[in-house]
């Protein structure tokens, strides 16, 4: 589904990535964990475009967003290819995003309409699925500031639903949340991964990282230092590099 | 008290004025409708990656900031048909501009739609750069074109924002109309002075605050109304 090489990332003279690579098959969850500064967010973000690649490739569903050629250099797809693979991606962000002029359902059916082309009805009625779906379905009208945190998030991701993405990355979900909210945010994820979507989770929740995730990928100082299965990574067996991560 | 105890050339005094009144608010309309949009394009030039685009605009913006408005409407009134004769004839494409002859009202507005452009500019762009970065990445992942998050979403959020220091420019551009008068344009305030100089009585000149003082109390009401239209969400 989604295959990183070697991907290098600095920004000014610090380099964030040091040549990352990973491969997400369909239907896997996948949780990147590390503190802050280990390039995790980082790594993401190069995955769907949001930040340029210096080197490595990027290939996904087997259309290349970037390769590297002879001499070294990054070389992103054309632009109409390049919106079409990342149209193949939804993303959730820390801080939501959500657009504060429009109310909730309009901004889940924005994009539906302006980007895909559906007719406003049909993407009102998939909204207002969606809606039910994150168990916000009362909140169809109201604005986004009017909302708590946790609710945002959740229409954050129902508006990245909407899209109906492959796969679905998350960027530290719940860190903008109080501990009691962001179990809401989870239980949508779980939910999610029940149906077996493809996601990537950038989290700092371990416990929700070895429930959810089949596979966890441990970050520092912009590699991958530690990779496995969640029950191998997390799990009673757990390195002494994880336990120190987890402060133990 | 040469007018005010005497209703007969009060109400002539009225008349003189509004007479005037008729210049001054094609000079206002004409600016906002004309350098509202044009200030826009002139902000989306000043932010522009390319350097040719942008330090043009930037120099232009330093130049209108920079010098009077005053001086600017006499540089217009005395350069420009100097500029539209050499341009008509030598560039043969823009013969047609021999056969304009601009008029001190022209002349007036022309002046100041380039010099409220570059204010209006600068409001925009600082509406524009107060957008978080958040909002464009979303636009982003969701498909939009480059286009589409200006239109749909960057740009009616910066309306918002602008809306108040907008209307201090709009305010401005009421009083400063009032500066055509040194070209001789005929509008309210020369009708005031005129008036004034020709009785040796400084109520005319009251008058014309008056007048000044009741549109701006309209536009003030305008804004408020626009600002509470925008209240419907908060960010």
């Amino acid at each position: 589904m989604l295959k990183a090489t070697n991907v290098t990332k600095s920004f000014g003279k610090l380099k964030v990535l040091k040549g990352v690579s990973a491969a997400v098959s369909r239907g896997e969850v996948v949780a990147i964990i590390g503190s802050s500064g280990s390039g995790k967010s980082t790594f993401l973000r190069c995955l769907n475009y949001l930040e340029k690649v210096d080197g490595g490739s990027v290939t996904i569903d087997g259309e290349s967003l970037v390769s590297t050629d002879a001499q070294g250099k990054a070389c992103y797809a054309q632009k109409e290819q390049l919106r079409r693979i990342c149209l193949k991606m939804g993303m959730v962000f820390q801080n939501y995003h959500l657009f504060p002029h429009m109310n909730v359902l309009r901004n889940i059916t924005e994009a539906q309409v302006h980007v895909l082309g559906r007719s406003k009805t049909q993407a009102a009625e998939y909204g207002a699925e969606l809606l039910t779906k994150v168990g916000l379905s009362d909140k169809a009208q109201q604005y986004p500031y009017q909302l708590s945190g946790g609710q945002c998030q959740r229409v954050a991701i129902a508006r990245a639903l909407a899209l109906d993405p492959e796969l679905l990355c998350f960027d530290e979900p719940t860190s903008a949340l109080d501990p009691q909210i962001t179990q809401e945010v989870l239980a949508v994820i779980r939910q999610l991964a029940g149906e077996h979507r493809t996601m990537i989770v950038v989290t700092h929740e371990m416990r929700f990282a070895l429930e959810v995730a089949d596979r966890v990928i441990f970050m520092e100082d912009g590699v991958i230092a530690e990779e496995g299965t969640s029950q191998e990574m997390l799990g009673s067996g757990r390195s002494e590099r994880i336990r120190r991560f987890m402060g133990e | 008290m040469r007018y005010f105890n005497d209703g007969e050339a009060f109400l002539k005094l009225i008349k003189l004025l509004t007479g005037g009144l008729g210049n001054t608010l094609l000079i206002f309309a004409w600016t906002i409708v004309l350098a509202l949009p044009l200030g826009l394009i002139v902000a989306l030039g000043r932010m522009s990656r390319r350097r040719i685009v942008r330090e043009p605009v930037r120099f232009y913006i330093l130049i209108m900031r920079g010098t009077p408005l005053i001086l600017q409407i006499f540089a217009v009134h005395f350069l420009l048909p100097i500029l539209m004769k050499f341009l008509g004839t030598n560039l043969p494409f823009l013969s047609f501009l021999l056969a304009i002859r601009p008029n001190r009202v022209n002349s007036t507005i022309i002046a100041f739609v380039i010099n409220y452009a570059a204010y209006f500019a600068e409001i925009y762009r600082g509406g524009i750069m107060a957008m978080e970065r958040g909002q464009y990445e979303a636009a982003q992942v969701l498909g939009f074109s480059r286009a589409q998050t200006f239109v749909r979403i960057i740009l009616p959020q910066v309306i918002k924002r602008i809306l108040l220091p907008i209307s201090n420019e709009v305010i401005t551009l009421v009083k400063d109309t009032a500066l055509a008068t040194v070209i001789a344009v005929a509008e309210m305030f020369r009708s005031a002075t005129n008036e004034a100089s020709r009785t040796g009585s400084i109520e005319p000149l009251i008058i014309a605050g008056v007048f000044y003082l009741i549109m701006n109390t309209i536009i003030t009401w305008l804004f408020d109304v626009l600002i509470r239209k925008f209240d419907y969400y908060k960010v």
